[in-house]
């Protein structure tokens, strides 16, 4: 019997058609995604990347809310330009909390991935309303609108608990305190700041929008701005230990 | 109201379905009350809405109806079942101007952002998943509907499985776009690309899709021919593959069940290796499989020739679902996915040229014999040339993700030309071409109103799609030439902006391509609602004939 003969059993047979299609489709699947689980040098292990703090992770949603992923990656290629342009490539550790990953396709804007702490709060508060007052050529579409929309504190901890059940690690204490260091974050003058800054390494506590009162989404957005790429020190990192 | 003869009952799936839909609406209304956000109420009122809608629908369908279910046959032919091809076939063409519409406006803000006009509804990051998602599974998957739906039924020479089923299909379908468009512009998304939509959103689709399969599957049963034609194989490829995708990219947890914001399960790297798993195979199987089944179907019978190799065909097949799903990773170059998946992804993208172009061979030498129509019928020319620019894009994309040529094509517009050679001039000529063969068939016309109609909109099209890809072409590696440019004393040339600044006279090219391809499908829209208004009745054969395969 030929090959094209034996064939006509799928030909014939829907069911051991549909079984056939099934298995020839999972084999590409199953090689590359499950390895990705157990193989542990798949995420370095690096000093300094902890979860999103309350405010930025209000600000992250925000950032997907509104399509940022489209225009600007999240993904430093190891290639001399892309380091010498925006910093460090970025390790996959970094972002192993990110549920779902920011990485983007395509770079319209400039890669996000570093931007932390590259500019000061007011730029980009300006820059987020109307982005050609700073960069007249521009094309980034302007978001004045995030300075008016105040952020519900006491949602967040839902959004955190959320994260926690799919294995983002925050703790009992950050849960219980969610809505007030989300208030806390944006105030320097609140008397909560200190025991913030003790639940989240590195995070930084200022008033974000310039304006006093219950956070904004220009708040939460900037802090979230300001934080990407500064959780990993690179001055001490060791790249010998995480070679793969 | 007629009056219901005696031996007339209301059939299991007429009665469950309504109870299911009242049921529904009693629990989208509760949801709507206690939603956390204003889009969550928004869309559970809409649910609610369509569910009262359905419970109507059904119950008046039944009273309207006969005692009798349709016949399967009618004098020894089978009774083809044609209501949800041309409900598909309309909205397919609805979305596919509303979808190239969009994709015009967001094409025109990149060249003048002032269009975004500070609002939120309408900025291009808000637009752009409606435009992908619109022209997508909207328009495509409308066309792949209709088209399945008839050709599973032509090739088996059986009547649609099921009498309300193919209905909440079609029906269901459609509804998922709505709340998935409508979700976009209220900033209800997940982020990920090609599967915006909320987990609401997914659970629906999960459910019209298992019925989709089903319907085909049932149909196939019930075949009076031994063997399932090669466009069923793809179909069926097309429909099972999807599922799996879909259930693979999308697993998240609601925040809570009143609310429309949920997280999914996978993160960081293994996020972003399910998500360019699923979205490069939403290429594959979406847009490449389930039009390849149109190819199978729609150039034989158009040019009225015999598939050139039925060999081929078989190889074709198992070659491309077997290789396409390894080619995710060159999404992901360079990137922090370690290097061997990323070499796995470009050695499968490389190997699927064959297939592919396997495939095209398969597809342009069916016109062996019949070259001459392409003189003549610009259904066909629109068919072939769609098979053609199906083997560019095919070569391009091997191309493309080789890591060294990645390394400048990525991020850039280049990847917008790749993708736009491929959806516009093969899965869009190729549903145009279907849908100009379908429209005439379904509604029992003897053909299209107007040829030259067809031929206008063939060379507006093609005059659109070049200066599209052209433009992208020209912009893509000229910015990723800006991007690694260096002085001599080694710094780099140019910041960030004066590459976005070079793009702006390609942009405006790009949205004049675009504008011409909106163009085109208003005459086809025009020239298809003429066919269907006052096209000529086809006379029924007395005899029975025999499918063409």
């Amino acid at each position: 019997m030929s090959f094209w003969t034996r064939h006509q059993i799928f030909e014939k047979n829907s069911i051991i058609l549909i079984v056939g299609i099934l298995l020839v489709v999972a084999v590409g699947g199953l090689v590359e995604i499950t390895p990705l689980f157990y193989l542990k040098s798949t995420i370095e292990k690096v000093d300094g990347v902890r979860p999103y703090t309350p405010l930025e992770l209000a600000g992250r949603n925000v950032y997907v809310r509104e399509g940022c992923y489209l225009c600007h990656s999240q993904m430093v290629r190891p290639l001399r330009d892309e380091v010498e342009r925006y910093g460090h490539f970025s390790l996959a550790a970094e972002s192993m909390y990110d549920h779902p990953f920011q990485w983007g396709s395509k770079r319209t804007g400039p890669d996000l991935a570093r931007v932390g702490a590259k500019y000061s709060d007011e730029w980009h508060v300006t820059h987020l309303a109307n982005p050609r007052a700073i960069v007249p050529q521009s094309v980034m579409p302007g978001y004045p609108f995030l300075s008016k929309a105040e952020i519900d504190p006491d949602a967040i901890a839902g959004d955190m608990r959320t994260l926690r059940t799919v294995g983002v690690p925050y703790s009992d204490e950050q849960l219980a305190n969610a809505a007030a260091d989300l208030k806390a974050q944006a105030d320097p003058d609140n008397a909560g700041t200190d025991a913030f800054t003790k639940r989240y390494a590195k995070a930084v506590v200022r008033n974000f929008d310039g304006k006093t009162g219950t956070p904004t989404e220009m708040d939460a957005l900037v802090a979230y701005l300001q934080m990407l790429g500064t959780l990993v020190d690179f001055k001490i990192y060791n790249e010998k230990a995480n070679l793969r | 109201m007629s009056q219901p003869s005696i031996s007339k009952s209301m059939t299991f799936g007429e009665s469950g379905l309504a109870v299911v839909f009242a049921v529904t609406a009693f629990l989208c209304v509760i949801a709507s009350a206690k939603a956390l956000d204003a889009p969550f109420a928004f869309h559970a009122a809409l649910s609610a809405a369509a569910s009262l809608a359905a419970v109507f629908f059904i119950v008046n369908r039944y009273f309207e109806r006969p005692a009798a279910l349709p016949a399967q046959e009618i004098n020894g032919r089978p009774n083809y079942s044609m209501g949800p091809i041309k409900f598909s076939a309309f909205m397919a063409m609805f979305w596919g101007i509303a979808g190239f519409l969009v994709g015009l406006i967001i094409a025109s803000q990149l060249a003048w952002p002032a269009l975004n006009f500070d609002l939120p509804w309408i900025s291009f990051g808000r637009l752009r998943p409606l435009h992908t998602s619109a022209v997508i599974f909207a328009f495509g998957g409308n066309v792949l509907i209709a088209t399945s739906f008839y050709v599973v039924q032509k090739s088996c020479r059986a009547r649609l499985a099921g009498d309300l089923a193919p209905w909440f299909v079609v029906l269901g379908y459609n509804f998922f776009i709505l709340i998935a468009g409508t979700g976009y512009l209220l900033g209800v998304t997940q982020s990920k690309e090609y599967a915006e939509p909320e987990w609401y959103a997914d659970l629906w689709l999960t459910i019209v899709w298992v019925v989709y399969l089903l319907v085909f599957l049932a149909t196939i049963f019930k075949r009076k021919e031994p063997h399932i034609f090669v466009a069923n194989w793809f179909y069926l490829a097309f429909i099972v593959t999807i599922a799996v995708l879909h259930l693979g990219n999308n697993p998240a947890l609601p925040v809570s069940v009143f609310g429309s914001k949920s997280y999914v399960a996978w993160g960081g790297i293994q996020d972003a290796m399910f998500q360019w798993w699923y979205g490069h195979n939403a290429v594959g199987f979406f847009l490449t499989a389930g039009f390849l089944a149109i190819m199978y179907y729609f150039i034989p019978k158009r040019a009225e020739r015999p598939i050139y190799s039925y060999r081929l065909s078989i190889i074709h097949f198992w070659a491309l679902i077997f290789l396409y799903i390894w080619a995710g990773p060159h999404h992901l170059h360079y990137t922090a996915l370690p290097d061997w998946t990323q070499t796995l992804g470009m050695t499968f993208s490389i190997m699927l040229w064959m297939p592919s172009w396997g495939g095209m061979i398969n597809g342009l030498m069916t016109l062996s014999g019949a070259w001459d129509k392409l003189r003549t019928d610009p259904v066909l020319r629109m068919l072939v040339v769609s098979v053609a620019f199906y083997g560019m894009s095919t070569f391009e994309g091997p191309m493309m993700s080789i890591k060294v040529v990645n390394s400048l094509s990525h991020y850039t517009d280049w990847t917008i030309g790749h993708v736009h050679s491929g959806a516009l001039g093969w899965v869009g000529f190729v549903s145009f071409g279907a849908l100009y063969c379908l429209v005439p068939w379904a509604w029992n016309r003897k053909g299209l109103y107007s040829l030259k109609l067809v031929n206008w909109h063939f060379w507006v099209a093609t005059l659109g799609i070049v200066l599209y890809i052209s433009a992208m072409w020209v912009s893509g590696i000229l910015q990723g030439l800006m991007w690694r440019a260096y002085t001599s004393l080694g710094f780099l040339e140019y910041s960030f902006i004066e590459t976005v600044e070079a793009m702006h006279p390609f942009y405006i090219i790009r949205a004049a391509g675009g504008g011409l391809f909106l163009i085109g499908s208003l005459i086809m829209a025009y020239n298809l609602w003429m066919t269907v208004r006052v096209g000529e009745q086809e006379v029924q054969m007395p005899v029975a004939l025999q499918p063409a395969e």
